[in-house]
């Protein structure tokens, strides 16, 4: 059996073979132009002009115009305005998070391994919400969650509310909102991935003396990963950015940097404050993408 | 832990082990005892339930009915991880997202054992795969990765080894370094082994004990040799090895024989080789045992025979394999050693086909069964049967 145990002196394969010259190679670029020139068009340069408009002179307004001074403190300024906006941001959607995982992480388990020939039929039903339009479910949300409704008259009557609790106007309605909207955006990923889960491993598992909960641990969630780590992504990122939710659902002691930046653009007409506020969201968010990748293992999505 | 990997493990032993999906019976009745220690092969066609028994065994699936048993233990209630029974399953089943050596490492971690390097780099050794720990398994070969599945469970010391059609992705020569190689593991750790497998030539080399499975039963169990020599059943004459099955009449005993009327002729077969002597029965003879003559002078006294021509001759080196048509049509095969004795016979030749009646047998036949031949070159190829 010498022939086989030869160990290979290095992992890399036969070199590549050298790549086809002419078309073929301009092919992939072509292929690019399209997209790329449409992210030009329609993101890059409104980015710059954004990043432009942060830096203008604060004291401008739209009638007598804005001027670029360079005014790097409209940050600090926006920053120290607005941090608790921030900050509640951050949290909101980082419990809503949470809530969504304990949901969606079981709802897409379920529906990867477990629901046969009922498969097709529960993603339709995760899917559907999205066939009408955000604000109106959010306003259904509304409705479900007023002062009259049944469920705080139920939450009312078995003493987790009191006699004039409310669910409405409050943190609970909004971190509620974002669990129930961005929900589809986590459990689909996920439920890729959970699909692709091949259940003779758990059998392995088991067989190797791998109690379920251990299993679960060892096998599905590690072979889980990229779902779980994209779903979570396109959860937080715009769950952090909204703000129908607290609009909707919540009072102006609920709202997030989106209501903020929101309110800069097109109420208080504050431009250059509004732009600073999109960076630093922007950075914010870019910086715990970064963090979170690095220590989730970026292998498994890059 | 209850797994009681110290105490001696003692038999395994199914009692009317029975598994229905739906009306579907996959595994019926089945009851056996493996005595510890021993290497038992289940031998069978692809969808006869042997995979399905071994997953009884394992704990993957639950019996409808019946028991198994360990020693005296019924352990049929316990859950897969907690029996002390370890699979090599068909489709390996190795964690993709582990290294080799997590993999191998696996079953030593859930049960929290310490400091695995040298029992997995002694049992990496052994399955000869040194130096492949830190590759995944996708990087590795059919061949490679089946081997990974038997260090995975060899190396949590079971008190059985359940392994499925384990070596079913490899090419003949490394089969046949493998199933050596098994077989001396086996001994060498004393496990006791139970082997799936639809390959009778593995199944005889390798194992002291065959049992030969048909639609979720039990056809015959024994040693290779006495299953090989004196089948119970048509099927198993036919599955293990070739067979002539001649279709007939036994008409009691007289003496030590038992007397059978075929196609108008009489032939004998000594009782001890007579599954029954009353009814329809098959008489069979090995092709190997079938010897061809030219004139019936020619056969040996005490030998039984049958006329016939040659219909087809095949040149197969250590032998030339004929088919004979005898008068009533139907066709006998018989391998001729090709030991330099005697010239080949032309196509077409009137000759004699003759057997000593100590090398035949009788076996029970469905009254309207005709003669069986397994045709010439007929014998499944290794590995077409999956
Ligand atoms: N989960 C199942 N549901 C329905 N039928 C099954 C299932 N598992 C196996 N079978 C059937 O049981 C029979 C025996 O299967 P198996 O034990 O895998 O056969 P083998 O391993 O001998 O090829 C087959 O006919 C198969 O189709
Ligand atoms: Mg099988």
């Amino acid at each position: 059996m010498s022939a086989l145990a030869h160990v290979p002196t290095s992992s890399g394969q036969a070199a590549a073979p050298p790549p086809r010259r002419g078309r073929h190679t301009a092919l992939p670029y072509l292929l690019l132009l399209p997209g790329a020139a449409w992210l030009l068009v329609f993101f890059a340069l409104p980015l710059l002009q954004l990043a432009a408009a942060s830096l203008y002179d604060p004291g401008g307004s739209l009638s007598t115009g804005y001027a670029m001074t360079w005014a790097v403190g409209n940050y600090p300024e926006a920053l120290q305005a607005y941090w608790p906006q921030f900050v509640r941001s951050f949290l909101y959607s980082a419990i809503a998070l949470v809530l969504a995982l304990l949901m969606g992480y079981p709802l897409a388990y379920a529906i990867a391994q477990k629901a046969g020939r009922w498969k097709n039929l529960l993603l339709v039903a995760v899917v559907a919400p999205m066939f009408t339009s955000f604000l109106v479910r959010t306003l259904a949300w509304k409705t479900i969650l007023s002062d009259n409704g049944w469920v705080v008259g139920l939450l009312r009557d078995v003493h987790l509310l009191g006699p004039d609790g409310r669910l409405l106007a409050t943190p609970v309605a909004v971190v509620l909102g974002l669990t129930y909207n961005f929900l589809p955006f986590l459990v689909l990923p996920l439920y890729a991935s959970l699909e692709r889960l091949d259940p003779r491993l758990l059998e392995a598992a088991s067989d190797l003396y791998a109690s379920p909960l251990r299993a679960f641990q060892k096998v599905t969630l590690p072979l889980s990963m990229p779902g779980l780590i994209a779903g979570t992504l396109l959860f937080f990122i715009p769950a952090t950015g909204d703000y129908i939710n607290a609009e909707l659902l919540g009072t102006p002691n609920q709202y997030m940097i989106g209501n903020v930046i929101d309110s800069a653009f097109l109420v208080r007409l504050d431009y250059p404050q509004g732009a600073a506020l999109s960076f630093l969201l922007m950075a914010a968010i870019l910086a715990i993408v970064f963090v979170y990748l690095r220590k989730a293992g970026t292998e498994e999505v890059l | 832990m209850t797994m009681g990997h110290e105490t001696p493990a003692g038999d395994l032993r199914l009692a009317n082990l029975t598994k229905r999906f739906g009306v579907f019976t996959a595994v019926d009745d089945l009851s056996l005892t493996i005595p510890q220690g021993s290497f038992f092969a289940l031998l069978g066609a692809s969808g006869c339930g042997k995979t399905t028994t071994l997953r009884m065994i394992a704990g993957l699936e639950e019996p409808t009915s019946g028991q198994v048993l360990l020693g005296d233990r019924d352990i049929a209630g316990l859950r897969p991880y907690k029996r002390p029974v370890n699979t090599v399953f068909q489709s390996y089943a190795l964690f993709p997202h582990l290294d080799i050596h997590e993999n191998v490492a696996f079953g030593l971690r859930r049960r929290g054992i310490r400091n695995v390097g040298d029992q997995v780099e002694r049992m990496l050794a052994l399955v000869q795969l040194e130096g492949y720990g830190r590759r995944r398994p996708a990087q590795l070969s059919g061949g490679q990765q089946q081997r990974v599945a038997l260090a995975r469970a060899l190396i949590n010391h079971p008190q059985v080894l359940l392994l499925d059609e384990p070596l079913g992705a490899l090419d003949l020569k490394l089969r046949r370094q493998m199933q050596i190689e098994l077989k001396r593991i086996q001994t060498e750790v004393g496990i006791t082994f139970v082997h799936v497998t639809h390959d009778q030539e593995e199944a005889m080399t390798m194992a002291d004990t065959v049992a030969v499975m048909n639609a979720g039963r039990i056809e015959q169990l024994g040693r290779p040799a006495d299953l090989y020599e004196y089948p119970a059943t048509a099927f198993v004459a036919n599955f293990l090895g070739q067979s002539n099955l001649l279709a007939g009449e036994a008409a009691g005993r007289s003496g030590d024989d038992a007397l059978v009327t075929a196609h108008g002729l009489r032939f004998s077969v000594p009782a001890g080789r007579a599954r029954v002597d009353r009814g329809p029965v098959f008489l069979g003879v090995r092709p190997e045992k079938l010897h061809l003559v030219e004139r019936p002078e020619q056969v040996p006294a005490g030998h039984q025979h049958v006329g016939g021509v040659v219909t087809d001759a095949s040149y197969v080196g250590v032998s030339t394999q004929y088919l004979v048509r005898t008068a009533w049509g139907s066709e006998l095969s018989a391998f001729s050693a090709n030991s330099g004795v005697g010239g080949q016979l032309p196509l077409g030749a009137a000759v004699v086909a003759h057997w000593d009646p100590r090398h035949a047998f009788l076996l029970p036949r469905e009254s309207g069964e005709d003669d069986q031949t397994t045709p010439l070159l007929d014998q499944p190829p290794v590995g077409v049967l999956s």
